[in-house]
Order: structure tokens, then C-alpha cells, then sequence
């Protein structure tokens, strides 16, 4: 009876030795799960979530303090995406909360006065300009996060929709036309 | 006999060669206006080098070939340019894209051009003329071919040279081997001196006995070595390029592998022409065999401009008024063009004129039955059926797990489906779906490193100016220090000096109030010099009266009260 308790105590003992040093040796920095989370954020740093970036908003998430449709940019594919990762269910977009067609940042060139404001509100490091110079977006840099708009003093800075052209086209969803039946 | 391989699956649609192979290749007449798009190639589209009411050449380079793979676009004939915008192209959206309209003046005035020998030419030499001849793969896949021509990297044993034309309807290969077999074999020895290939299969279908007969004497001619003219068995789609290449050498093009790395290589023997004409005699590629068959009075081959636009070509051959769409390619892989106004291009081998009598409008496609007819007749080997069922459910995953990507969009499953499902449309949208994400998630990981990159660099610069700050903080204590006395202090103190006990806040101010001073004594305004006696009278009554005021704002800031008016 005695030698089993002792047996018992020493497996305890020796187990409990073996958790401890593997959770020192194998401490893993931050949290995995932020990684994955942020991973699957469309990273257009927009803000839009409430959060100062996607980052924020992915560790907001793993921390269980936002949810997860908050979103904009990442669309009804990203929520789904969110929700398969962390294992919840489906949250359809807020109010006032959809998604914007795809659009890039354009800077009308005779009205810009050089201001910089919109330099160091990007980002992204996508527009190019210095004090009193002309300004202008990188479009393939720009993630159409608008940040840029509202503090420009001259309002010369417009979201231009991303058209469709022959390198960007889809082909659509097989579909079957649904004809009216011949009368009879 | 050389022994012949077999590939997994294929079909045998009806052929429907025999219509157009009737009367020699015509030469079609030039148009009344010429459509020239600017991306005829796989890569990135040519940059436009001349301006809008130009007159250009015979041969002239209109579009400049940019980076890496590209290839060179030219003036088809001499003419005027009359607009370089967006019009429709021969492409399965229906979208506009860049082109050059031009004007011919009916001269057809050849731009200076020369050949070379290619046998004293350098390799680089060869494969840079190609490029600026805009010499493309016109097999359909317009790759160019400066590009496929390179040997360093795998010994390239064997050059196959694909004339097996093998969808139905086209005849334009056929022709072109018939009527001109001795300059494709003279193509295929450059290529093959290119790639040092040791030696050179022709593969034709077994379905063109003139053109392989051609072909076979144009060999004996010209005592080509290394080169023999093969018959292969009819059998779509045999004139793929790992399919042909699998009957004529045994060998397997694996999934993800070029075929180089196996150590052969596959040009189309109308490229091979292109490439005799290109390096012999220095014409760049200005026209192509254009099969016009299918709704039309007499189906015929014509040797036609590129850029000319698919309805004045089709008027050649009569077409018929009940033609509803134009067809481009074949029945199986062809593109619907988007109106008869888009101009031939690179990739025009046939074109169609379809009628509701010619090609029904398919019935409503049923369910699958999983009968599996697709799996047996698919000749990447693939499961049809499981692609269809992933790609309709949109689980892009795993049609990729199932390999998608070796799907060469033939048609053969879609050809034998009982149940008329359209197969290769859902390959088409699954694979576009995937790469559309694939290029949403390259931009995102940009995003990323950039914004990272960003929040680093201001961390980086707040600590910069932090260490600056402390530094000449640091000077200025020191330089206290060793002068005891304190500066003059001309101006009352601003600020607590009990709030800094160092007292360097108070001695910056100081500093800089020292500084502005000292500068606005050295500086004189320059508009004094010369002055007549009146503006000086002026500026000094000026000056009097700003003093007064000031005078009396000094008087009024002292006793708080209100200045008197005067």
C-alpha cells in the first residue's frame, strides 16, 4: 500500500519534472494563433475593425475581445475563413459594414499643394512625394484602405473603383439560363 | 519502323478537314483597315513605339517587347496609324485591350530588312532576332520562341516538331506543310542548331497523307540528317504537346515538369517556317495560314495579315447569312469571338462560322451519373469527374489536391459527357478563382512586409531623435559647465527655471532668441537701395506711425488698458 503510493508520487514527480522543463525549452513566443488569424486579414491597414491595423485586430480576436465580422475588405469569404479557423459560427456583416468594390487611392496632380498629410497617413508607404513636391499613389502598392482622403486639405485625392481588363477577368459560375417554357 | 507510344484516353470527333483542303492556300488581299492588338503572346503586352497619324512600313516595329518574355509586334503593311486605344480581341471576356489601328495606303512598302546565315551567327544573336521578329508559337499557345529556344540549362536530345493538327475543322498546318515543306525543314534546322538537338521528329496525324508525303519528300530533297517524318495515329488530342511527345518518344511528361527537362523540346512546323523566314530573309511575322471553313460557300486556307479583321476575312470565303457567331480555333478549344470586327492575331489558326444548323446550342446539362466516361477518355490522366464535383462545390483545394492544374482544357471529357455537362467551363472558373486568390494573397503579404516595414521605420526614427535630443543636451551641460558665468539674459524668463533644474530648456530658449536676433540684425531688405527722395519720404512717415502705434500698445499692455484712439 505504502511502496504504491510511493511508486505513485515518484511518476508524479518525475512526469511533472519532464512538463516543466519541456514548457521552458519549448516556449513558443506570442501567440500561434495571431499568426494564423492575421494570415487570413486582407491586410488593407484600414482601420475599419476599430483596430489601428490587421495586427491589432488579429490579436483582438485571439484574445476573444472582437469578432469576427468586423471586416470589411476581407469580404463574407474572410468572416467564413475566421470562422472555420477559430471554430465558431458564421457572422454575417453589421450595419453599414458591406464591402466595398475594390479601389485604389488616385491623387488629382494640378490640385495637390505638397502637403505631405496623406504620407503620413498611408500605411503602407504607397505614396511617393516630399514637402511643397507633387504627390502620387503607387497604385499596385495602394490597398485601397482610404485613409489618405479625409486628411488631405485640398480634397484632391479620390477612390478610383478597379475596373476589369483582360488580365484581372474571371470566368463565371457555370450556369444554366432559366427559359420560359413554350406554351402549350 | 519506329515504334509509337500511346497516350491515356483521346477521341475521335469528326474531322471535317476534307472541306477546306480542297484549293491552295490563298493569299488574302489587303483590308481596308488593320486591328493590330498589342499582346498577341504569352508574357507582357508590347509597349506601342509609334504615334497616332504615323506613316509606318511594311515590317516596322509598332510594339516594343517588355522585360523578359515578350515578343515584338509589326506594321503588317505600310499604312497610316489611325488610333492606338482599347478595341475588342479575339479573348474569351469579350474585353477590350490595347491595339493599333492602322490605315494601309495599298503600297505595301517594305520596311529595310536583311537575313542572316545562321550557321555563322551567334546563338544570342539568332535568339534576339527572333524576339524582334515577334516569333511566337502558332500552334495556339503563341509562347515566344526566343525563349524556347535556349539548350544550357538540359541537353536537349530530341526537337519534335508538332504537325499533328489534331482538332477538327483546322486545315491550316496541312496546307502549309503541303506547299511549303522545304522551308519549314530549313526552320527546323535553325531550331534544332539552336538547341543542339541531336535529332528532329516530325509528327503528323495519319489522317494527311499529302502533307506527310510532302514533308517526307522535301527530307530526301534537301538530304536532312537527324530528321524523320513520322506518321501518328489520328486521335484528339494528339497534338498536344506532351501527348505528341509521349506517341513519338515513349517518354512521360510529368506533372509540374517542362518537357526540356526530359530533354525534349516542341515546336509547331508552322513556327519553324516563321523562324526560316524570320532568320534568313529578316521578315519579321506579318501573316499567318488562316483556316476559314465551317457556314461558308468555299472553305478555304488564306494567307492573311494579322490584324485584318475576322469579317472582311470571312467574306473571302462566302459566308453564309444565317452565321450567328464566329469561332476561333477549333470546335473544342476554340474562343467565341466577341464580334466580327477583332483582327487576326498570332493565335488565329481557323476560323468558324457557326450556325445554330452547325452547332446546336447545347441541351441543359443533367446530373452526373458518375458514369466515368470522362476519366477513360482524358489524356492528362486525370479524374474528370471529381474536378467537376470539387470546382461546382467552389472547394478550389481540392480540385488543386486533384490536380487541376495538368488539365489541358482539350474538351474531351465535355465531349463524351452523357449528360452534356460543360466539364472544362467549371476547370476554366476554378482555375481562374485560384489564381485570382493567389494574387490577393501576394498583394496581402506586401501589405504586410510594407506596413511592418513602416512601423519599424517610425519606432526607428523616434529613437533617433530621442538620442539626438540627449546628445546636445549633454553638449550643452557640458559647455555650462565650463563657462560659470551665464549667458545674458536680454529677455524676461518664459519659462519655471525651478520645472528644469539643468536650466537647458531656458538656455535653448535663450539660444534661440539670441540667434533670431542676430540674424535679423545682419539681414537688409533689398528693396531700399534705390529710391527716389519721395518713396523715402513715404517709408519714413510709414515707419512713425508704426512706432506711434507701438509705442501705445506698450503704454496700454502696461497699464491694462485700452489704447485711446487718435
Amino acid at each position: 500500500m505504502i511502496a504504491a503510493l510511493w511508486v505513485m508520487v515518484g511518476i508524479s514527480l518525475l512526469l511533472g519534472a519532464v512538463l516543466g522543463f519541456s514548457a521552458i525549452k519549448f516556449k513558443v513566443e506570442g501567440n500561434p494563433l495571431v499568426e494564423k488569424i492575421d494570415a487570413v486579414l486582407p491586410q488593407t491597414q484600414c482601420g475599419q475593425c476599430g483596430y489601428p491595423g490587421c495586427k491589432p485586430y488579429a490579436e483582438a480576436i485571439a484574445k476573444g475581445e472582437a469578432n469576427i465580422n468586423k471586416c470589411p475588405p476581407g469580404g463574407e469569404e474572410g468572416i467564413r475563413k475566421l470562422a472555420d479557423l477559430l471554430g465558431v459560427e458564421y457572422v454575417p456583416f453589421g450595419e453599414g459594414a458591406a464591402p466595398k468594390a475594390k479601389a485604389v487611392a488616385f491623387i488629382d496632380e494640378q490640385t495637390c499643394i505638397g502637403c505631405t498629410l496623406c504620407l503620413q497617413a498611408c500605411p503602407v508607404d504607397a505614396i511617393v512625394g516630399a514637402a511643397k513636391q507633387m504627390h502620387t499613389i503607387i497604385a499596385s502598392e495602394c490597398t485601397g484602405c482610404e485613409l489618405c482622403v479625409a486628411p488631405c486639405p485640398v480634397d484632391c485625392i479620390s477612390m478610383q473603383p478597379i475596373g476589369e481588363d483582360i488580365t484581372n477577368w474571371k470566368w463565371n459560375y457555370p450556369t444554366i439560363p432559366i427559359v420560359q417554357a413554350p406554351a402549350r | 519502323m519506329r515504334p509509337l507510344f500511346k497516350f491515356h484516353g483521346g477521341v475521335h470527333p469528326a474531322t471535317h478537314k476534307a472541306e477546306s483542303t480542297r484549293t491552295p492556300i490563298a493569299q488574302a488581299p489587303i483590308p481596308s483597315k488593320l486591328v493590330i492588338p498589342l499582346h498577341q503572346h504569352v508574357g507582357n503586352r508590347a509597349v506601342p513605339v509609334v504615334q497616332v497619324g504615323e506613316r509606318v512600313l511594311k515590317g516596322q516595329i509598332i510594339g516594343k517587347p517588355e522585360g523578359r518574355l515578350s515578343s515584338a509586334v509589326h506594321a503588317s503593311t505600310s499604312g497610316t496609324v489611325n488610333a492606338i486605344d482599347m478595341q475588342l480581341v479575339a479573348h474569351h471576356s469579350g474585353l477590350p485591350d490595347l491595339c493599333v489601328t492602322l490605315i494601309p495606303d495599298g503600297k505595301d512598302e517594305w520596311i529595310a530588312h536583311s537575313g542572316v546565315d545562321y550557321r555563322q551567327t551567334e546563338h544570342t544573336d539568332l535568339r534576339h532576332l527572333l524576339r524582334q521578329a515577334g516569333v511566337v508559337g502558332l500552334g495556339g499557345a503563341v509562347f515566344p520562341s526566343d525563349m524556347k529556344s535556349y539548350s544550357h540549362k538540359h541537353k536537349i536530345k530530341t526537337l519534335v516538331l508538332n504537325g499533328a493538327e489534331c482538332e477538327p475543322y483546322i486545315t491550316c498546318d496541312d496546307m502549309l506543310m503541303r506547299e511549303r515543306a522545304a522551308d519549314i525543314l530549313r526552320g527546323a534546322e535553325v531550331l534544332r542548331e539552336l538547341l543542339y538537338a541531336e535529332e528532329v521528329l516530325v509528327g503528323i496525324e495519319d489522317n494527311k497523307p499529302e502533307a506527310i508525303a510532302a514533308m517526307q519528300q522535301a527530307v530526301l530533297d534537301d538530304k536532312h540528317a537527324h530528321m524523320e517524318v513520322i506518321a501518328v495515329p489520328t486521335l484528339y488530342p494528339g497534338g498536344g504537346a506532351k501527348q505528341l511527345i509521349r506517341v513519338l518518344t515513349g517518354i512521360e511528361v510529368a506533372a509540374g515538369v517542362r518537357s526540356t527537362e526530359m530533354g525534349v523540346q516542341c515546336f509547331n512546323v508552322a513556327t519553324a517556317y516563321c523562324v526560316w523566314r524570320a532568320i534568313t530573309f529578316g521578315e519579321p511575322l506579318l501573316s499567318r495560314i488562316v483556316t476559314v471553313t465551317g457556314n461558308v460557300e468555299h472553305a478555304q486556307n488564306f494567307e492573311v495579315l494579322l490584324g485584318t479583321p475576322v469579317d472582311e476575312l470571312v467574306a473571302l470565303a462566302g459566308s453564309k447569312p444565317d452565321t450567328d457567331r464566329h469561332i476561333m480555333g477549333g470546335p473544342m478549344m476554340g474562343v467565341d469571338l466577341p464580334s466580327g470586327s477583332v483582327g487576326v492575331t498570332k493565335a488565329t489558326n481557323c476560323i468558324i462560322e457557326s450556325s445554330p444548323k452547325l452547332f446546336p446550342p447545347p441541351p441543359p446539362a443533367l446530373p452526373c451519373i458518375r458514369c466515368t466516361r470522362c476519366a477513360d477518355v482524358c489524356p492528362a490522366e486525370l479524374q474528370p469527374q471529381d474536378l467537376y464535383w470539387y470546382a461546382k462545390a467552389k472547394d478550389f483545394g481540392k480540385t488543386q489536391e486533384f490536380h487541376l492544374f495538368d488539365c489541358i482544357e482539350c474538351g474531351a471529357c465535355a465531349y463524351v459527357c452523357p449528360s452534356q455537362i460543360p466539364l472544362v467551363q467549371y476547370y476554366r472558373f476554378a482555375k481562374s478563382e485560384i489564381w485570382q486568390r493567389e494574387r490577393e494573397a501576394q498583394a496581402a503579404d506586401l501589405a504586410r512586409e510594407r506596413h511592418e516595414y513602416r512601423l519599424m521605420r517610425i519606432e526607428r526614427e523616434k529613437q533617433e531623435k530621442a538620442e539626438r535630443l540627449a546628445q546636445k543636451e549633454k553638449a550643452a551641460l557640458a559647455a555650462k559647465a565650463a563657462s560659470p558665468a551665464p549667458a545674458v539674459n536680454p529677455e524676461p524668463a518664459l519659462v519655471n527655471a525651478a520645472a528644469d533644474p539643468d536650466d537647458t530648456l531656458q538656455m535653448r530658449i535663450d539660444a534661440a532668441v539670441a540667434r533670431a536676433k542676430a540674424q535679423a540684425a545682419t539681414a537688409q531688405p533689398k528693396n531700399v537701395n534705390t529710391l527716389t527722395p519721395q518713396q523715402q519720404a513715404e517709408i519714413a512717415e510709414i515707419e512713425a506711425r508704426r512706432a506711434k502705434i507701438r509705442e501705445m500698445a506698450a503704454h496700454a499692455g502696461a497699464d491694462d488698458e485700452p489704447p485711446k484712439s487718435n
